[in-house]
């Protein structure tokens, strides 16, 4: 399917929280790629993982989480052994992070364009006319008058902030953008004004996106292929189309099963019972099997592997013998 | 007027302002304006806007929370302002409890899940003795799905999941035998996977135990799914109101219009922006007259500038505040303006 080399590639990471009642696999042995401005969304519930997944991509894990094992191959070199002097280097310029909350991602005391210059400055020396030219380039993209350069962060709304976020992500031109629920804290209206300009972003510059979120129907028009996450594992990755209209997964069909919908007739929905499970003691042989409405005496004992299918990859005994 | 009603609850021109900076200070945030409400027996309305738009002030007026700056409320044709002593506030605030957002800080660490529930007995139902109120609390526990309630009681806040302690703080609610919840966004801090429990637990203690819900959500899906009734409410105001289906099927304020096509839904085709998604947030302090929603508005016209629009009944018991907005054609006639982009 992908044809040039990867600009991500995950094999078996995975990321422990060492507690003081041991240690707590939080991302178990997670293998992924990511094709050159491809946009790959990643959706679980909350603690199953994913925003510990990308902190691991993006090298910002701090005690007491840390890479257990696995590799994160990111323009060919491993991220995991690389040092803080030559993560430096590629930081901001080669790939960006964007936060889920800008109110506290920025800087309340420094202007927009302070923060930017002051990210600039640390990677690139460059006159200052250029800075301040690339700087309202930077705001223009992201759909803000370059004016608020000069704003402090609470002067403008939660989405122009979010924007301005994206902004500072952008200022380098970066190969992958790794972004974790960049749209939580907006409402509806303005979450897919950022969705739509995101994507015309993407577009236009051609980086690749990791976007994680915990609601599906957003990245739904949005992303190219879709992960799905459950305890810390992979349990579903697909094009995104695939995995919206035959979700193979159970708990990919109970999150289907989950969300009502605005149009349509209006159906009994019911969720998926229980909740998700303690990672600090993960259930025997496949994670889900307490929850699963289709569950088999083999799920109690036996972890299945994430099964290849022409279409898609599921971890479910279920299509055991590409079923 | 309203003696005779046949709604629970009803709220005539609510509204509260916020005075905003020192005492010379002359801006006062309108947090809510000139809101006319009112929720049936074993009804579920659903209020929904943006961050901001005055949902929860709403709420905290009805649960006496705040004095409202003008406007009444009436529960059961009383109106609150005449209640005088303790133990008419006390009734009333045993028959509109509320359920808060954040199961997480709704629920006091130190103390056993049981504590709430017991209390709210103790103090709504003192005729009941120490054994009987126990038992009280153990059908409470069970009507919400928290089975078997004699184990769940015992719990502390930690041990239970979101969605569980969210539970408790419904077991809350109905320990005061109430007859309308003020539910606010009770189930947003919750996973996906599990949001829809409590959806359905509220339409099932609207069925068995006759209760009303006011259900304040940002999420229109959700409103869809439980409710009856559909109150938008855009900067402070009521922007439109009416039956859950006739509103999404024909929604006659532009707000809504945008709201509902903003829904990411994976089941539609995707659609192109308009100019009013650029999303401009609504000036609450010192507004003025005028419609609030004219600056994001495509169809505005110079009357939404001056005055501002009230609700106008557009179809059968559906109505909106616009002046554009008409009666009989489905949808806002397209000006000119728009039609020739």
């Amino acid at each position: 399917m992908i044809a040039t080399a990867p600009v991500l590639d995950i094999r078996d990471l995975c990321v422990d929280y060492v507690t003081a009642r041991g240690a707590v696999r939080a991302v178990d042995n997670v293998s992924l790629e990511l094709a050159k401005g491809e946009f790959l969304g990643i959706v679980g519930e909350s603690g199953c993982g994913k925003s510990t997944l990308l902190f691991a991509i993006a090298r910002l894990l701090s005690p007491p989480a840390e890479i257990a094992s696995g590799s994160v191959r990111f323009k060919g070199r491993d991220m995991v052994t690389l040092g803080e002097k030559e993560l430096r280097h590629i930081r901001w310029r080669d790939y960006a992070v964007v936060m889920q909350s800008a109110m506290n991602a920025l800087n309340p005391v420094m202007t927009i364009g302070a923060q930017l210059k002051d990210a600039i400055e640390a990677h690139e020396r460059m006159p200052t006319a250029r800075m301040r030219e690339r700087c309202q380039e930077v705001m223009r993209l992201v759909g803000i008058d370059p004016e608020h350069l000069g704003s402090y962060p609470h002067q403008l709304s939660g989405g122009m902030r979010q924007r301005a976020m994206i902004a500072m992500a952008l200022v380098f031109t970066p190969e992958l953008v790794i972004m974790d629920e960049p749209t939580s804290a907006l409402d509806v209206v303005a979450q897919r004004s950022l969705m739509l300009q995101i994507k015309n972003l993407q577009r236009r510059i051609g980086f690749a996106a990791v976007f994680v979120t915990h609601d599906m129907s957003l990245v739904s028009h949005f992303s190219d292929r879709l992960a799905v996450m459950y305890a810390g594992q992979v349990v579903e990755i697909g094009a995104t189309r695939v995995v919206f209209e035959d979700p193979k997964h159970p708990y990919t069909k109970g999150l289907m099963q989950s969300f009502p919908s605005i149009s349509g007739p209006k159906l009994h929905l019911v969720g998926i019972a229980g909740s998700p499970p303690d990672l600090l003691r993960p259930p025997s042989g496949c994670r889900f099997h307490p929850r699963c409405p289709s569950v088999m005496p083999q799920c109690h004992t036996e972890e299945p592997p994430l099964y290849v299918r022409p279409n898609d990859l599921v971890k479910c005994h279920l299509y055991a013998d590409g079923r | 007027m309203a003696a005779e009603t046949p709604f629970l609850l009803e709220t005539a021109g609510l509204t509260k302002h916020f005075r905003l900076g020192g005492i010379l200070s002359n801006r006062v945030l309108h947090a809510v304006d000139d809101v006319d409400l009112a929720i049936g027996e074993q009804e579920i309305v659903a209020l929904v806007g943006e961050s901001g738009s005055g949902k929860s002030t709403i709420a905290r007026l009805i649960a006496r929370v705040y004095r409202p700056t003008g406007g009444e409320i009436y529960f059961r044709g009383r109106a609150l302002s005449q209640m005088r002593n303790r133990s008419e506030v006390l009734e009333y605030r045993g028959r509109v409890p509320m359920v808060f957002q954040d199961p997480y800080g709704s629920l006091s660490p130190v103390f056993r899940v049981s504590h709430g529930v017991l209390r709210a007995l103790r103090l709504h139902r003192p005729s009941l003795g120490k054994s009987a109120r126990e038992q009280a609390a153990v059908q409470l526990f069970e009507s919400v799905g928290l089975a078997p309630g004699t184990e769940f009681l015992g719990k502390y806040p930690y041990e239970l999941s979101g969605g569980q302690r969210q539970r408790v703080g419904f077991a809350q609610a109905l320990a005061c035998s109430p007859e309308l919840i003020l539910a606010d966004e009770p189930v947003s801090m919750l996973d996906v996977s599990v949001r829809i429990g409590l959806l359905n637990l509220m339409a099932t203690l609207r069925r068995e135990l006759r209760v009303s819900f006011l259900y304040i959500t940002h999420d229109i899906a959700s409103a869809r799914y439980v409710a009856d009734r559909l109150v938008v409410m855009y900067a402070g105001q009521v922007a439109e109101s009416g039956p859950v289906e006739d509103v999404l099927a024909h929604p006659k304020h532009p707000y809504t219009q945008l709201l509902l096509s903003a829904v990411p839904d994976p089941r539609a085709p995707i659609s192109l922006p308009t100019s009013s998604e650029v999303a401009e947030p609504p000036r609450v302090i010192n507004p003025g007259e005028g419609c609030r929603f004219r600056a994001r508005c495509p169809y505005a016209v110079a009357e939404c500038h001056v005055v501002t629009p009230r609700l106008r009944l557009l179809r059968p018991v559906h109505s909106a505040a616009c002046h554009v907005a008409t009666s009989d054609l489905d949808d806002v006639p397209v000006p000119e303006r728009v039609a020739n982009l």
